[in-house]
């Protein structure tokens, strides 16, 4: 066996942490020729189509699917009522009070609809044209409910109700309470001795997360078995699901993600579509497909962000910040999805942002609307509680009279002060905010800015400029199991890794961290590449799969390198000190006198006396020669359970021009510097903060999923709803300060929603600072032209949009997503 | 987003387009680039019985000179458009407001022809076309007919060209004088449809505007003429401020739509920003 004999045994292979690696997954997955679920063909496969409803709300009075059965190719029409009794709810995980109303949510409605694009029923054929041709074949009457469009009306005084059988429109009362968790004084008290306070109502609307690839659902029944194919972030978590849901048991369930095209929180979810293709394969035992179209993607797939927040927060005169009250409303849509619930209770925790408050009360309505679910979007309740920190700490400046600036420092938590515990319980572990500051203001040149500023404002130039701060910090590495089991969240928050160390000396690492994207197979591999000192191409790794990677709960909330990085590195550790013994027996030494460096390990104090991992594993393989009373094996599996969150932080500072003629707003420049810790791989971590500042500043200029007055989604195409491009984003002046994390071997933060999290406050900070002086207070997001007009021009937020969708294709975003049009949404508006 | 089954008809000359599109039945809808059809059929807000596809009748692309006017082949692609040079010798114009249009990839496959006639009312082109006062030459068994630009737009996505027609080739006059141009687009992300856009075609003599011609994008129904600045500008001093003061009326007449972008009040509002600008830029100011 010479298998390593021709590798070159030359000095220690250069160090891969920290090295900019190309992503190696990326040219099949830019190529497309690669396992995405819609790329699957198996034999005898049937199609799926969904019947959807074009109403809000209503009682499916009866449905006709007779014609539907009829037509050509078809082979079944499924109801809700055929299912009623194997469908159960579709499940969420996180019951974030004990009292929590959870109405129950059909996959398949079966006496009531609850909001437009509701399942109905499904169309199963032979094609997927001839499924598609039979979705208007079906006839359902609708009895139309009023639709519970509006949170603060919902919540108010009597209320039309979103679903009937409840007795509110309320799902749950979430409090923290910093007083009553003894990790602050009496809010109550603090802001009535409190010499100045500010309030103000914020809105997040809602946002789609608009990934990439569609959704897409494959189901092969094989015997009892059942394997699924599935655009998923969470197999794992869908496995188990699923086996609860529809009582399939866990052992007879294998689901695999295969290449997943983007989440962003979008497919962090047990889908309606997924247990209705699990239910037909069943049924008709065969295999079956359903790929959504990208207008059933934007009007079904769960919605993101959906709050308003009533802020408080006091001081005294001279700036110091004493307390903070923040009551939410949180729109959950029309039913509870996977952790919707969780999302704002992700928040909850982060309100007061970097700064020492002495107290802190956070409450939080869920509210049911009849609009398609919330849940978890890129930063999960995050960005919306960074946005209302950082943009009230703007109006607190503007009321007493300070630099903006100037009232973060004076309030910010000092880098002598870590690790420091927040008024909301939260132990930050390392950092550095003065510094990292000083960097980004370097990187943007502010003070040249600053002076233009000056000179546009003395010059009543039309166009005005305006600097804004974001100075944020964010838990990352979901997450502790033990703090998700106080938070009633129903998972631990571990991961797990297992490392093959093959015959021929190659890797491969198993990760149950799953990737839709992020590029966890370069990163792993330079990660394992340093422990075991093999070749970075040496290392594969595999993941996605049950039957390939059993344990592991998937990739969300910057969790991946953080854990699940830290679980491969841990893995890692114990080949080698599997492979150490085996070395102690193959050299004729004693472990202790082993040394281990590059993959070799060598007995101290005798040169040329070495052998490598690759040549034990090879040792291992043969076990011809092994050490007495040992398994012939190296690999080893870890599960890292991580004690605490980690906290990157960061300064975001953006430079905004605002037209003040037509409301335009451009940003001039934008800079950043990031405090992630380790950077395993800096390209990687520079992709991952543009894609998320791309998405941080959609929120602030561009996206809203818009309803009319009929519960039509009318930003049902991209038409619609504006997702940025790169032609209208500005470059982006990025840097870091690394100050590790305690918490986990690597000493990595996460990254993954930094830059979503962190950007949208000092967007809107920006274009705030540039109109102030010309009597602007507040714009709602997006900051559209014609609300910031209107907020220069009327005063005001700049107000609501008119909801009709736009004339380009004749208005067919309506159309197509509602299949009804009544006096309030006719098409193309008031036309 | 799987289209209706149609039927499909693939003609090489515009004679046998005619043809097919006499045979083809109650709902004939002809394809150009498919840009705006496609979609819509995609989405089955259209389920034409037949589909005659243009993309094989050479005679209906490119551009060539005939003499007082440039003539451009109705299913010449925008960016055949763009780069031609009587185009961009003759009607800077249009080559300006093709680059707004959508992206690269559309901009290879939509035509001329088929951005005209489809007459979205926040197309770019139909304002162009009406400011420079182009001609549309119609095909139909019976024979060619010319209607001016004015008569071509006759309401929301509706164009003169009748059932059994084709729209062949867009006749753009040669301006002489000493012409400056400009297309003023408002959107929000680089490929979409205007919100309001304005087209300028001002000729100056010795320091005043001697003619103005303006058109606007999606001000209403169709494209329309700012006739009320066209009016205050004829002979007016080429300033700042006159132009400003013209610019002033520049929603007169219009009727503009609400929707997600803007509504009505604020399109004035940009109609009357935006053709200060495109007029002071097309006055060479
Ligand atoms: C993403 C996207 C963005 C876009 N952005 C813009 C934009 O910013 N500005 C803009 O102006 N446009 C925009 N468009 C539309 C684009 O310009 C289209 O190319 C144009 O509207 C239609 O041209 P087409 O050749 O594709 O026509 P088709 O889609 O093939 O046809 C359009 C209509 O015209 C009819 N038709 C076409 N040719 C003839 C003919 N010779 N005789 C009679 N009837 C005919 C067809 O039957 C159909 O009803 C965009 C399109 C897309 C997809």
């Amino acid at each position: 066996m010479t298998a390593v004999e021709d590798r070159p045994t030359t000095e220690a292979p250069e160090r891969e942490v920290g090295k900019a690696r190309r992503r190696k997954e990326d040219a099949r997955l830019i190529t497309g020729r690669t396992t995405w679920t819609d790329n699957m063909v198996l034999p005898g496969m049937l199609h799926l189509a969904v019947v959807r409803s074009p109403v809000a709300h209503a009682k499916i009075s009866s449905i006709d699917t007779s014609v539907a059965q009829e037509a050509p190719g078809v082979v079944a029409v499924l109801t809700g009522r055929d299912v009623a009794d194997e469908q159960g709810s579709i499940p969420c995980a996180w019951p974030v009070t004990p009292d929590m109303v959870n109405p129950g949510h059909p996959s398949i409605a079966v006496d009531e609809v609850n909001h437009v694009g509701e399942a109905v029923a499904v169309i199963v054929a032979r094609s997927k044209a001839a499924a598609q041709d039979a979705v208007e074949l079906v006839d359902v009457d609708y009895d139309l409910l009023p639709a519970v469009l509006d949170m603060e009306e919902a919540t108010g005084q009597d209320p039309d109700l979103c679903h009937d059988h409840l007795e509110s429109n309320r799902s749950f009362h979430f409090v923290f309470d910093g007083g009553e968790a003894g990790t602050g004084a009496d809010t109550d008290q603090v802001f009535a001795d409190a010499e100045v306070v500010v309030s103000r109502r914020f809105v997040q609307q809602r946002l789609i997360p608009a990934f990439m690839e569609p959704r897409s659902v494959v189901v092969q029944p094989q015997g009892d078995n059942y394997t699924m194919w599935s655009s998923t972030q969470v197999p794992h978590i869908l496995r188990i699901m699923l086996a609860m849901v529809t009582g399939v048991p866990e052992h007879k369930l294998r689901v695999v993600a295969p290449d997943v095209g983007g989440g962003f929180g979008g497919k962090l979810q047990v889908t309606p579509e997924e247990v209705i293709s699990l239910l037909v394969a069943r049924r008709l035992g065969k295999p079956v497909k359903w790929t959504e179209t990208r207008s059933e993607s934007l009007m079904t797939a769960h919605h993101g962000r959906d709050q308003i927040q009533y802020i408080d927060i006091a001081s005294d005169r001279e700036g110091n910040v004493k307390g903070l009250r923040c009551r939410i409303l949180a729109d959950m849509g029309a039913y509870l999805r996977l952790v919707s619930p969780g999302v704002p209770v992700l928040g909850a925790f982060m309100f007061n942002g970097i700064y020492k408050f002495d107290a802190y009360r956070f409450e939080c309505d869920g509210v049911f609307t009849n609009k398609t679910p919330t849940d978890a979007y890129r930063g999960a309740g995050r960005p919306e509680a960074t946005f209302a920190i950082e943009r009230i700490m703007d109006e607190l400046a503007v009321e007493l009279g300070m630099d903006p600036l100037e009232l973060r420092r004076k309030n910010w938590i000092k880098a002598e002060e870590f690790p420091f515990t927040t008024v909301a319980g939260m132990t930050y572990d390392s950092g550095d905010y003065e510094t990292a500051t000083q960097q980004a203001l370097e990187l943007l040149g502010y003070d040249e800015l600053r002076a233009e500023q000056q000179r546009r404002r003395e010059s009543n130039d039309p166009v005005q400029l305006g600097i804004g701060f974001s100075t944020f910090t964010e838990m990352c590495g979901l997450a502790p199991s033990r703090v998700l089991g106080s938070l009633s969240y129903g998972a631990g928050g571990w991961e797990h890794a297992a490392i093959r160390m093959l015959p021929t000396g190659k890797v491969e690492v198993v990760t149950g961290s799953t990737p839709h994207g992020q590029g966890h197979e370069t990163a792993w591999s330079q990660l394992v590449a340093d422990r075991l000192g093999v070749p970075f191409e040496d290392v594969e790794v595999l993941h996605g799969d049950t039957s390939v990677a059993p344990r592991g709960l998937d990739t969300y909330g910057s969790r991946s390198l953080v854990v699940g990085g830290a679980a491969v590195v841990n893995a890692a550790e114990k080949v080698v000190a599997k492979a150490r013994r085996v070395a102690a027996h193959l050299l004729e030494a004693s472990e202790d006198d082993l040394d281990y460096t590059g993959g070799k390990f060598s007995v101290r104090g005798t040169p040329g006396s070495e052998v490598s991992i690759q040549e034990i594993a090879l040792a291992t393989f043969a076990a011809h020669n092994f050490p007495e009373g040992v398994e012939p094996s190296i690999d080893a599996d870890a599960t890292f359970d991580p004690e605490n969150f980690s906290f990157p932080h960061g300064t975001h500072v953006c430079a905004m021009e605002v037209d003040t003629e037509t409301g335009m707003v451009k940003i001039r420049k934008y800079a950043c510097v990031d405090d992630v810790g380790t950077i395993v791989n800096p390209l990687i971590v520079e992709g991952q903060v543009h894609g998320g500042l791309a998405q941080g500043i959609a929120q602030a200029l561009f996206e809203e999923a818009v309803y009319d007055a009929d519960g039509n989604l009318t930003t049902g195409t991209f038409v619609d709803y504006l997702v940025p491009s790169a032609a209208d984003l500005p470059h982006f002046d990025t840097g870091n300060t690394v100050h590790e994390a305690p918490g986990n071997p690597i000493g990595a933060k996460g990254v993954g929603e930094a830059g979503c999290i962190a950007s949208t406050p000092a967007v809107v900070n920006a274009a705030l600072d540039a109109v102030r002086h010309l009597g602007v207070r507040d714009i709602r997001m997006p900051l559209t032209p014609e609300r910031v007009w209107r907020a220069l021009h009327d005063g005001g937020d700049g107000g609501d949009r008119a909801t009709a969708g736009t004339n380009a294709y004749g208005g067919a975003q309506t159309e197509t997503t509602a299949g009804v049009s009544t006096p309030q949404s006719a098409l193309g508006g008031d036309r | 987003m799987i289209p209706a089954a149609f039927e499909y008809a693939r003609p090489t000359t515009v004679d046998e387009a005619l043809q097919a599109i006499a045979a083809g039945g109650d709902d004939v809808k002809v394809l150009a680039g498919g840009q705006s059809l496609i979609p819509v059929m995609r989405l089955r807000l259209a389920a034409p019985e037949t589909v005659v596809d243009l993309g094989r009748v050479a005679e209906l692309r490119g551009v060539r000179d005939d003499g007082d006017a440039i003539v451009i082949g109705a299913m010449t692609t925008h960016h055949d458009v763009m780069t031609d040079p009587l185009v961009q010798q003759y009607a800077p114009l249009i080559a300006e407001a093709t680059e707004t249009v959508a992206d690269r990839q559309v901009r290879a496959r939509g035509t001329f022809g088929g951005a005209l006639v489809h007459a979205d009312p926040a197309g770019d082109l139909p304002a162009v076309a009406l400011a420079l006062d182009a001609e549309f030459v119609i095909a139909g068994l019976e024979g060619r007919r010319t209607v001016s630009a004015g008569e071509f737009f006759v309401d929301y996505l509706t164009t003169a060209v009748e059932e059994g027609e084709l729209l062949v080739e867009i006749r753009v006059p040669k301006l002489a004088g000493e012409w400056g141009m400009r297309y003023e687009k408002f959107n929000r992300v680089a490929q979409a449809w205007s919100i309001v856009a304005v087209a300028a075609v001002v000729r100056r003599e010795n320091g005043h505007i001697a003619e103005a011609r303006i058109g606007l994008t999606n001000m209403g129904s169709t494209p329309l003429r700012a006739t009320a600045v066209e009016a205050a500008l004829a002979g007016a001093q080429a300033s700042p401020e006159t132009i400003a003061a013209a610019a002033r009326s520049a929603a007169e007449g219009t009727s503009p739509s609400s929707d997600l972008n803007a509504q009505a009040d604020y399109r004035e509002h940009l109609a009357q920003v935006l053709t200060r600008r495109a007029v002071t830029a097309a006055a060479g100011l």
